[in-house]
């Protein structure tokens, strides 16, 4: 049998939060600490301890990564995807447990590690690559792919403060596609760029993955863990909840998402942008008796709270909606009304609602992924399966009829009937 | 300990981030590098003014305008080497957070960069040595161990300040303070012989001390005076230890508290 590439056995991180790490901010602390030390220790003896506030970020992970294999790593924000990540590249170091890894690895957490505004395109290619493990030679020699993966040739002596913020990413990205390392950690890169260069950096990625690179890959973006990843890890508050087939997974993570029922979600971090951000989505069911449930017959609203940053923007919501098969139900933008489209919103707070008639969706679970437009095209946000709802069941009142009216949607359609008289009138097919 | 082989392993990071700051640092002015030749003549006409001729320091026999500056050029190295790896890792936070490398490769950067600088000046030095009729003497063969000595002195408290300013950002407020201090125990614009003899010794505790008479011993010319250099050479390999020990200590951390 083959050695794995990744072996994670008994892993913890701990993270020293609040207090603790507020006692020893400055240096005069250290110094009264050290003064008081003694006296706490005698205190401590006494069976009174000193409160530290402790956080585990991930507890008892093991798992195990065979060459080749690419693998997913799904679960909500502050699950300890990231801190896996950290640890795996040794950037941050564990406080129990082992990691084993056989062979070059190179961490891709963020485009564009190093680059220097003041530098030029080319000397930031040969910065960025050499901080991320490649040889000089190896850089030389893929210097030319680079530069026509990111399509910024005629500005490669421009210092790269000069890009626009397209053209930066873009070149960025490309750096980061060229890696040669045998195993490859990547978080959320791919969330860069407008969509036709994701589109084309994800057909990248797939190729990677293709290529016999080990690769141990975080993102949101469940469509994309689905084509790219065999396996996945499902963590979960610090623990790994599951790991095994990456549809499996994604199927658990959506459902584990939706079944906490709630009816809206608060951002606090994440999902930000200079530009855009997502604050708060709602549900609101529009019931006659105002319940919480949404039924069939219920319409309901869907309530995107943004804060826009940016003094004028054109800024829009994206929506797609997912059945629990992960089936798209439909996606909407709210620049489909052709008077928020192309309206620049000002700084500040916007509330977006998107009304859904009553008899649209069958009974199930529902998810929403929720995307930040600028202009229609330029991704700022996506968060996939932000909000999760379910539509309950409700009896027809037909007499005799028990059964559940099977499809993805349930619209209530017209029936009317006509009395004919003479049969044969009716040319036959 | 450290691990050697690792440090070798990433050494062109090391050169990679060593050009990067030099290249950076006179990119958009106007004067470009000739600010290197610029801010030290700059610095050693101003002090043969001010404590030259105003204040008539002695100067050991010398010309003051070039005693003055034999010691300026390894305290404006070591100063600068200080005050730019003392906030470095701080200043690099989006790598240390971001990518593994060992982060000693981020202070010897800073250090690094100052070279060129030093040489620059060193330069200028040869130029007023021949101006001044002060003849080449056989003690600049003496001069590229002086250049590892500097290097070593420098690399020992940058290392240790860089660390010390992610735990405690204190040090921001200490390290421009402590260079300026420095500069008043280190016999840069007065000769060590306007200290009385029995207390010479004194002076030769800081590293610098000896770096900068060892300088002017190359130079000008004047015999070493080895007791002094030696005490001033273990001290500053004692720091070297120090600094590189306790950054070692403390290096895992710094990705969680940078």
């Amino acid at each position: 049998m083959t050695q794995p590439a990744i072996k994670v056995e008994g892993l913890w991180k701990e993270y020293v939060v609040g207090r603790a790490q507020q006692a020893h901010g400055t240096f005069y602390d250290l110094l009264a600490n050290t003064m008081k030390a003694p006296f706490q220790r005698l205190r401590n003896l006494g069976g009174k301890t000193d409160e530290v506030d402790r956080f585990w970020a991930l507890q008892d992970i093991n798992f195990e990564i065979q060459p080749g294999e690419v693998v997913g790593v799904v679960g909500s924000n502050g699950a300890g995807k990231s801190t896996l990540l950290k640890i795996l590249s040794r950037i941050t170091s564990p406080t129990k447990g082992r990691v084993e890894v056989r062979g070059r690895l190179a961490s891709l957490l963020e485009v564009g590690i190093g680059f220097h505004p003041e530098l030029t395109g080319r000397e930031n290619i040969f910065l960025n690559a050499t901080i991320l493990g490649m040889r000089r030679e190896e850089i030389a020699q893929k210097f030319d792919e680079i530069v026509e993966f990111s399509g910024v040739e005629h500005f490669l002596d421009t210092p790269v403060k000069r890009y626009s913020s397209g053209m930066y990413v873009r070149l960025a990205f490309s750096v980061s596609a060229f890696v040669e390392a045998d195993i490859l950690l990547i978080d959320e890169v791919l969330a860069v760029g407008d969509r036709d260069f994701q589109k084309k950096c994800l057909g990248m990625m797939g190729d990677v993955a293709r290529g016999g690179k080990s690769v141990l890959f975080v993102s949101h973006n469940l469509t994309a863990l689905r084509n790219i990843c065999s396996k996945g890890l499902l963590l979960n508050n610090g623990h790994l909840n599951h790991v095994g087939n990456i549809d499996d997974v994604i199927h658990k993570y959506s459902s584990s998402r939706t079944e906490s029922s709630e009816l809206s979600i608060h951002l606090i971090e994440d999902s930000t942008s200079r530009i855009a951000r997502v604050v708060r989505v709602e549900i609101i069911p529009q019931n006659m008796d105002s319940g919480k449930s949404i039924y069939i017959s219920s319409p309901f609203r869907i309530d995107v709270l943004i804060e826009v940053q940016d003094s004028e923007s054109d800024v829009g919501v994206y929506l797609h909606c997912h059945d629990s098969e992960q089936n798209r139900v439909f996606s909407t933008g709210s620049f489909f009304n052709p008077i928020l489209c192309g309206m620049n919103l000002k700084k500040g707070f916007h509330k977006l609602q998107c009304n859904v008639p009553g008899h649209l969706l069958n009974d199930g679970q529902y998810s929403l992924d929720v995307i930040l437009l600028k202009d229609r095209h330029e991704i700022l946000v996506s968060e996939s399966s932000l909000i999760g709802f379910y539509v309950h069941d409700e009896s027809l009142g037909v007499e005799g009829w028990n059964w559940r009216a099977n499809g993805v949607i349930r619209p209530r359609l017209e029936w009317t009937t006509e009395y004919i008289a003479q049969p044969l009138a009716i040319p036959s097919i | 300990m450290l691990d050697w082989r690792e440090l070798w392993a990433y050494r062109e990071l090391l050169w990679v981030l060593t050009t990067r700051d030099i290249r950076v640092r006179y990119k958009q002015t106007v004067l470009g590098a000739s600010w290197a030749i610029l801010r030290p003549f700059l610095t050693m006409v101003i002090f043969s003014v001010v404590f030259g001729q105003l204040a008539k320091m002695p100067s050991d026999g010398l010309p003051y305008p070039i005693f003055v500056y034999a010691g300026l050029l390894p305290w404006t190295f070591f100063a600068a080497a200080i005050s730019s790896s003392g906030g470095s890792l701080v200043g690099s936070s989006h790598l240390v957070s971001k990518v593994y490398f060992p982060r000693l490769i981020i202070p010897l950067s800073s250090v690094g960069s100052g070279l060129v600088d030093l040489m620059i000046s060193t330069g200028i030095l040869l130029l007023m040595m021949v101006y001044y009729g002060v003849g080449w003497s056989l003690n600049l063969l003496a001069a590229p161990l002086l250049l590892l000595f500097v290097l070593f002195t420098a690399l020992g408290v940058g290392t240790l300040l860089s660390a010390l300013t992610v735990a405690y950002r204190d040090f921001t407020h200490v390290t421009p303070f402590l260079v300026q201090i420095w500069m008043y125990i280190t016999p840069v614009i007065f000769p060590v012989s306007l200290v009385p003899e029995k207390w010479q010794w004194l002076l030769y505790l800081n590293p610098m001390t000896g770096l900068v008479e060892a300088f002017r011993s190359a130079f000008l010319g004047k015999p070493f005076d080895l007791t002094g250099i030696g005490t001033s050479f273990a001290i500053a390999m004692a720091l070297f230890i120090v600094g590189v020990a306790y950054f070692e200590k403390v290096e895992r951390r710094f990705a969680d508290i940078i």
